[in-house]
């Protein structure tokens, strides 16, 4: 079952960064309840780049409480604000799925337990202090460390999403083939495997016909083994698009009103 | 050095439902049939009998013998099926078949509610066969059956609409019924459920053979049904209802009483239809509509081997 995470509240949409401001709730449950029709199966949560870091934590609670009042869907919490992440979590109904962990030991050492803490899954991004590798076999290296860590503190692979991380096509075009290696190779790392994800509209950044390149990267990268993407839910063809690749892989059986059935929780 | 033993994780389950006044309960499991090591199984697979409406034409004498005195009498037959251990009565209308008796809506009703009033385990009441006229007389039925909460069919692509509707309204249970086709199966279901029926109030029957006659094909069907319902499709996570009896009693190892060269056709005929069940009964089915007592017996007697845990 492909995984759509709605990448839609997030402070960096102005209508957003305005609710925020205003606290006016109004925004945050209308992207809420328009993702989860769309198909959504997570809400990304992101306070955005203009919150003040002493507010994150209480605008990142408020936030996930908002949004599910408006729906039954978890919560991606997705701020590198340890504080907001802990103060997301505590309020959180169900499981959420923290956004992220790189494999940084440090990180990695504050993270993973409290997704463990919380019972919340978490992502791993294939990279450290470093930076993003360039190779699929040190994305898949540092996906090793984070499938090692994340075992040592209970959390089982099933809760891991490994995001290989996806850069511009326009800029980084010799990342294309070694994120989608990595996204092969990691789904070899343990058994059960881990799960992957990866921010989908990078890809596409600063380039003409993002809708295009988004939709056939999500296409290429599900045929690796791609579990989820933080993407826009609202966007109607990449949700067929996922549909359809479900269907042709066999993921899920098909029928006439597979595009419907497949926006259906 | 100590042996892991592989357990596949399942994260869903197939709906339980509960027929008629009494709540026989049926579905519910978490894993694949009878492992009982890796999921619950909490319902055991059930039995019906068929009871004719009218005095069925094609039964072989061997099959006619334990109905003998009950054969065109479906009060009488279904209050015999009961004592002989099925656990559901499947009633099946073929009075109303055109090339039969052609009879009406409010006939079969009769019949039905006399069967349903005296009998006290659950009814599964099943059409003549021919599509346009099971969607004119089953939601005349429904209404006769109100509150019965007994299991309506067959349903199928060209009259699920008027039978769904007064199923809903009538509280009953559908049998929807498909070609030996796991998309179309999947398409009927969730046309039924887009009527508002919900998924748990639906079994399917993906139309079996029997042993012999393309067994393999419905056991794929169903194998794959399994899967995915376990897999989180909540489409294909209802009840699967196998018309054992119907298709076994076809094979002319059961039904031809002169060749000696097979042995007793008792002896063959039973087993036809037990080895038709217990196979579709690995494959994921749950309801199992028969026709011999001695059938019922010997499936029976497997399910109880089954339905003892093997969990470790």
């Amino acid at each position: 079952m492909f995984e759509i995470i709605g990448e839609r509240i997030n402070g960096l949409f102005y209508d957003i960064r305005d609710a925020i401001a205003n606290k006016d709730p109004k925004p945050i449950r209308d992207w809420a309840v328009k993702q989860a029709e769309a198909g959504a199966f997570w809400l990304d949560i992101n306070t955005g780049p203009v919150a003040k870091k002493s507010e994150q934590a209480e605008i990142m609670a408020w936030l996930v409480k908002t949004a599910q009042e408006a729906v039954d869907l978890p919560c991606c919490i997705d701020t590198t604000n340890w504080d907001a992440i802990e103060e997301g979590l505590k309020v959180h109904k169900g499981k959420a799925l923290i956004n992220s962990t790189t494999a940084e030991q440090a990180k990695m050492d504050a993270l993973f337990p409290m997704a463990a803490n919380y019972n919340a899954a978490i992502v791993g991004l294939a990279m450290n202090e470093k930076g993003v590798p360039k190779s699929a076999e040190d994305r898949t290296a540092l996906a090793m460390e984070l499938v090692a860590n994340a075992d040592a503190y209970g959390i089982s692979p099933v809760d891991l999403y490994i995001d290989p991380l996806v850069l511009p096509v326009n800029v980084a075009q010799e990342h294309g083939p070694e994120c989608l290696e990595a996204l092969r190779q990691v789904k070899l790392l343990s058994n059960p495997a881990p799960k992957t994800t990866v921010g989908l509209s990078n890809i596409s950044q600063k380039a003409p016909n993002r809708p295009l390149i988004n939709k056939t990267f999500l296409a290429m990268a599900m045929v690796c083994g791609l579990d989820s993407a933080v993407m826009d839910a609202c966007d109607e063809d990449l949700v067929d698009t996922a549909a359809t690749a479900t269907i042709i892989l066999n993921q899920s059986i098909y029928c006439d009103s597979y595009l419907k059935i497949f926006r259906q929780k | 050095m100590a042996v892991t033993i592989a357990k596949e994780r399942w994260t869903s389950k197939v709906a339980e439902e509960a027929y008629g006044s009494q709540g026989i309960k049926v579905g519910g499991e978490t894993t694949l049939p009878f492992l009982q090591f890796e999921g619950e199984i909490p319902n055991r697979p059930v039995t019906a009998l068929e009871v004719f409406d009218t005095e069925p034409k094609d039964y072989p004498d061997f099959l006619r013998e334990p109905f003998a005195d009950v054969i065109s009498d479906p009060v009488a037959w279904a209050r015999k099926v009961v004592e002989l251990g099925a656990d559901m009565v499947a009633l099946r209308l073929m009075s109303a078949h055109p090339d039969w008796n052609n009879a009406s809506a409010q006939d079969v009703a009769k019949t039905a509610k006399a069967v349903a009033e005296a009998i006290n385990v659950p009814l599964i009441v099943i059409g003549c066969g021919v599509e346009d006229k099971d969607g004119e007389i089953l939601p005349v039925v429904a209404e006769a059956l109100e509150g019965q909460k007994a299991l309506i069919g067959c349903v199928t692509a060209n009259n699920y609409k008027s039978i769904t509707a007064a199923a809903n309204g009538y509280g009953h249970y559908v049998i929807a019924s498909s070609p030996l086709d796991i998309n179309l199966c999947k398409q009927l279901n969730i046309l039924i459920n887009e009527m508002g029926l919900p998924l748990d109030r639906i079994a399917f029957d993906p139309l079996v053979g029997a042993l012999g006659y393309g067994i393999e094909y419905a056991y794929s069907i169903m194998e794959r049904a399994r899967m995915g319902a376990l897999t989180g499709d909540k489409t294909l996570a209802t009840p699967i209802v196998a018309f054992i009896g119907q298709e076994a009693w076809k094979a002319k190892e059961a039904k031809d009483a002169d060749a000696p060269e097979w042995g007793p056709q008792g002896d063959r005929a039973i087993l036809w239809e037990v080895t038709t069940a217990t196979t579709f009964a690995i494959a994921g089915a749950n309801i199992f509509i028969m026709r011999h007592p001695e059938s019922i017996k010997k499936f029976n007697a497997f399910v109880d081997e089954a339905m003892k845990s093997n969990a470790y």
